[in-house]
């Protein structure tokens, strides 16, 4: 009778499911807090989904689940500063096709200049399109990320990004910050109407601008006394704009670090470029300045498929080999620095990319900055993440090894106190599991 | 006592001065001292002094060009280079929004070959697909300044219109299934068209102006109108503060565009090609616009069937201020013997030739107070050849551009064997990352 009792006991637990611990404390782990030194040996205990303490002279608590961090280093959980991970990805063929399942809806007129609003969906957030159970979320944690700041990048002006915790059935378990700023894009797609060309782009981010200043005047005016005042026309594309505390304008040539800062200055607007193939160039951070800038983890590599005669000129050559310099280059001119994924999402080619930063020159320290504290204080949440420093928000990455190293396993990583284990490695692409598609 | 006041002025002048003298050249100065052969004193990027016999301060930079001949710098009126991306905005017929200003690329090989050919200054205009295009901007050829670094400072800023085939076969089907798809097509596909889309905007633009100065001279009240990117640059045309570039072939479309500035008050800066201007040549001259064509390009399209190599000689001797240009990279490099072309086609003398790619663009970019000829108080730009200017055997030695030496093609060709051996370096240092690396691969 009695066994049968427990048995049935068992059997209901396992059916509730095992509950999650009030607290958990990693013990006898090495902690790289990156806010402050090192501790060699020490511990971190989180609580509802925050660090409750951390420290060399820390004790478990009584209720804590305590997790032997002997032979471990724990980090702050990555951040990536530039993501998609989650995000829809553009149907082949299509131009981002919301509703191009088919071509029932006949294309819209070509746009006959900047009045019509091309290729601007400014108003969108990224947490209002991404996909929780997207398996690139997954695949970036088993890396040992745990924050994205997401972005849509379709379009001039994309949309809003916003920053998600990489754990959660539903974006607003993840979202953090739904505003993050205003992605801009000047890569020139192929369109039957305005904008054609790169100084079309750029006269129509100008002109919205004014456009933006025109409408704040005119919605003022309205407020203060409406009474017989025609209502300002709503305008979707100018309240998002509007809504964004900052622009990320896109900059890899050193002509276009200056042409984006001065830009940026002209627009009144406080910018972050991405890109930044050619951040080791001089002129890049002689520009720069205080612009906090994202580079890219994609280093330009040969075309695989090129034509073996072509000869190639030396400066194509010279900023494929020195790109990777970039990093150590931005850090020695002061100029504030994070790392993006730019569309890298298998924890192989992330901790490769990293590694070859590391390999060129850059510390470590400041690679790991670059993927946790400096991101945050570029976008403003440094207060609430990026470092492993009580009150933050519990989101670590627990390795075996120092984080990107070759033979380094990640062990564990907790995103709002909860714990993931990695995914394991499928072997090459295209394996099962959901991407956002639409 | 007064020479060695002075004496020591010149000491003193001298530790803090760039100075360097162009000694015993040929000097086709174009300016009143014509040509002679003298040397060119520089200090502070100005021409100091043009003399037969200029007097050499200690520390000075000589530069020995015995035998050799100095020119101004060339000015090339009509360039594309230097730009990022497309320099047409294809899209609409009117795209004065758009600015040259924001795509200048500073490391456009362009820049280096102009020099190369003796070009210090050039005109970068919007492309010809629309009947009004993009505004434009004017470059000194400082090749390894930055964006900033090239813009000529002070030069009137411009706009580019463009009339006949160009801007009517931008937006429609062509034969051949060239042109324009379905998708795309584009009013005007006539040249009446044109005119109608030149006058249309200029309406829009004096109604835009007339909120402007009607918010401006109410005294400011309340929320200023919108600021229109298009209409604005247009406006700066109707107030004078905009050069307008006309490209232009055919008789009838100079005139027609004559009326129609004329009719909203503006001026035509420069009519661009105008292959058919001899025809019109007092018209031009009478309206007050310069003319800037090729020197014997002709037959490439229908409207330049009637275009014949005394174009330039015709227009300059009817009264018109003329230039030739280029409109392409290549040519760019050698307008010192397009320059020749005039004197074997209309009798033009050697000065008046050379003058076509010099003073006389300068004259009509409104920049003639600072370039286009070597003359005290001007820039020092400058270029050394090794034989006569207007011969096809002349090479460029040297090339100065606000008294910085911008091109020396000693220095060039011998810097060439370095240059081979670095990338030659690179390639192996290249490859030789990828050798360990495939023997890496099998995991």
């Amino acid at each position: 009778m009695k066994h049968i009792l427990i048995a049935l006991l068992a059997l209901g637990a396992i059916v509730v499911g095992q509950p999650q611990p009030t607290s958990i404390a990693i013990r006898n782990a090495k902690i790289v807090t990156v806010s402050g030194p090192t501790i060699a040996k020490g511990t971190v205990v989180l609580r509802n989904g925050l660090i409750a303490a951390v420290g060399d002279n820390v004790q478990a608590p009584a209720d804590a689940l305590v997790i032997d961090g002997d032979g471990m280093t724990v980090y702050p959980g990555l951040i990536d500063a530039l993501s998609t991970w989650g995000m829809p990805v553009p149907a082949a063929g299509g131009r981002g096709g919301r509703g191009a399942a088919a071509p029932a809806t006949p294309a819209p007129p070509p746009a006959m200049g900047p009045q019509d609003r091309p290729q601007t969906t400014s108003w969108v957030k990224a947490m209002e399109q991404i996909a929780p159970n997207d398996r690139r979320i997954e695949s970036a944690r088993s890396a040992g990320f745990t924050t994205a700041f997401a972005f849509p990048t379709v379009g001039i002006f994309g949309g809003q990004g916003s920053a998600m915790n990489l754990g959660g059935a539903k974006a607003e378990d993840m979202v953090l910050e739904p505003s993050l700023g205003q992605y801009i894009s000047l890569t020139v797609r192929p369109s039957n109407g305005f904008p054609q060309s790169l100084m079309g782009y750029i006269a129509y981010v100008r002109q919205i601008y004014l456009d933006a200043d025109h409408y704040k005047m005119e919605k003022a005016a309205y407020e203060k006394n409406p009474r017989g005042m025609k209502r300002p026309e709503f305008d979707r594309a100018l309240e998002g704009v509007i809504e964004s505390k900052r622009i990320l304008l896109p900059a890899n040539r050193w002509v276009e670090v200056e042409r984006m800062v001065k830009f940026a200055a002209e627009l009144k607007q406080p910018a972050i470029l991405y890109g930044m193939r050619e951040g080791f160039d001089k002129r890049s951070t002689d520009y720069l300045k205080s612009t906090p800038v994202l580079v890219s983890l994609k280093w330009p590599v040969k075309a695989a498929d090129g034509d073996p005669d072509d000869v190639e000129s030396m400066k194509t050559m010279e900023v494929r080999e020195k790109a990777p310099t970039s990093p150590m280059a931005l850090k020695a001119a002061g100029v504030k620095f994070a790392f993006y994924s730019d569309g890298l999402d298998q924890p192989r080619d992330l901790q490769r990319a990293v590694k070859k930063a590391i390999d060129a020159g850059l510390s470590r320290e400041d690679a790991v900055r670059a993927l946790t504290l400096s991101p945050a204080e570029i976008y403003g949440l440094a207060d609430r993440i990026g470092s492993v420093e009580k009150g933050k928000i519990a989101n670590l990455v627990v390795t075996r090894g120092d984080l990107f190293d070759d033979r380094t396993r990640v062990e564990m990583v907790f995103v709002d106190g909860v714990k993931h284990l990695p995914a394991p490695e499928t072997g090459g692409r295209g394996g099962a599991g959901t991407e956002n598609r639409q | 006592m007064r020479k060695i006041y002075f004496a020591a002025l010149f000491a003193a002048a001298f530790v803090h001065a760039e100075v360097t003298v162009i000694k015993n050249a040929t000097i086709m100065s174009e300016s009143s001292k014509g040509t002679f052969k003298g040397s060119i004193l520089v200090r502070d990027g100005k021409i100091a002094e043009v003399g037969e016999n200029v007097m050499v301060p200690q520390g000075a930079t000589i530069i020995d060009a015995q035998g050799q001949w100095v020119t101004p710098g060339i000015i090339d009126a009509h360039s594309h280079i230097a730009g990022d991306g497309n320099i047409n905005e294809m899209s609409v017929s009117v795209s004065s929004m758009v600015n040259i200003k924001d795509i200048i690329n500073p490391e456009d090989i362009a820049i280096y070959r102009a020099l190369a050919g003796g070009v210090t200054t050039a005109n970068i205009l919007h492309g010809s697909a629309n009947s009004i295009g993009g505004q434009t901007i004017v470059l000194k050829m400082r090749w390894g300044k930055d964006a900033d670094g090239l813009i000529f400072e002070g030069a009137k800023p411009g706009i580019k219109f463009a009339l006949g085939e160009n801007p009517k076969r931008s937006g429609n089907p062509q034969p051949g299934g060239r042109g324009a798809t379905p998708a795309a097509l584009r009013y005007p596909a006539t040249r009446m068209g044109v005119e109608d889309t030149i006058r249309e905007a200029f309406n829009e633009a004096v109604q835009y102006k007339a909120e402007w100065d009607a918010w401006e001279k109410g005294g400011k009240q309340g929320i200023p109108p919108r600021k229109d990117l298009k209409l604005e640059a247009l406006k700066e045309v109707l107030e004078g503060k905009r050069y307008v570039h006309a490209h232009c072939y055919r008789a009838d479309e100079i005139l027609m565009l004559i009326r129609v500035a004329d009719d909203y008050g503006f001026k035509i800066r420069t009519f661009q090609h105008v292959l058919e201007g001899y025809k019109v040549a007092k018209e031009i001259a009478a309206h007050g616009a310069g003319a800037s064509t090729f020197s014997d390009w002709w037959g490439f399209k229908a409207e330049a069937y009637d275009a014949i190599p005394y174009n330039a000689a015709l227009m300059t001797k009817k009264g018109v201020t003329v230039s030739l240009n280029s409109d392409d990279a290549e040519l760019m490099r050698r307008l010192n013997t397009e320059a020749a072309k005039a004197m074997r086609y209309g009798g033009i003398s050697r000065e008046d030739a050379l003058a076509m790619v010099t003073i006389n663009p300068a004259k009509q970019l409104g920049v003639d107070n600072r370039v286009g000829s070597i003359d005290v108080g001007k820039d020092a730009d400058i270029v050394i050849y090794d034989k006569d200017p207007l011969s096809n055997y002349a090479k460029v030695q040297k090339v100065m551009i606000d008294g910085n030496k911008y091109f020396d093609r000693d220095g060039e060709v011998s810097g060439r064997p370095m240059k081979e051996a670095t990338k030659q370096k690179m390639i192996e240092r290249e490859k030789a990352d990828q050798a360990p690396a495939q023997k890496r691969r099998p995991q």
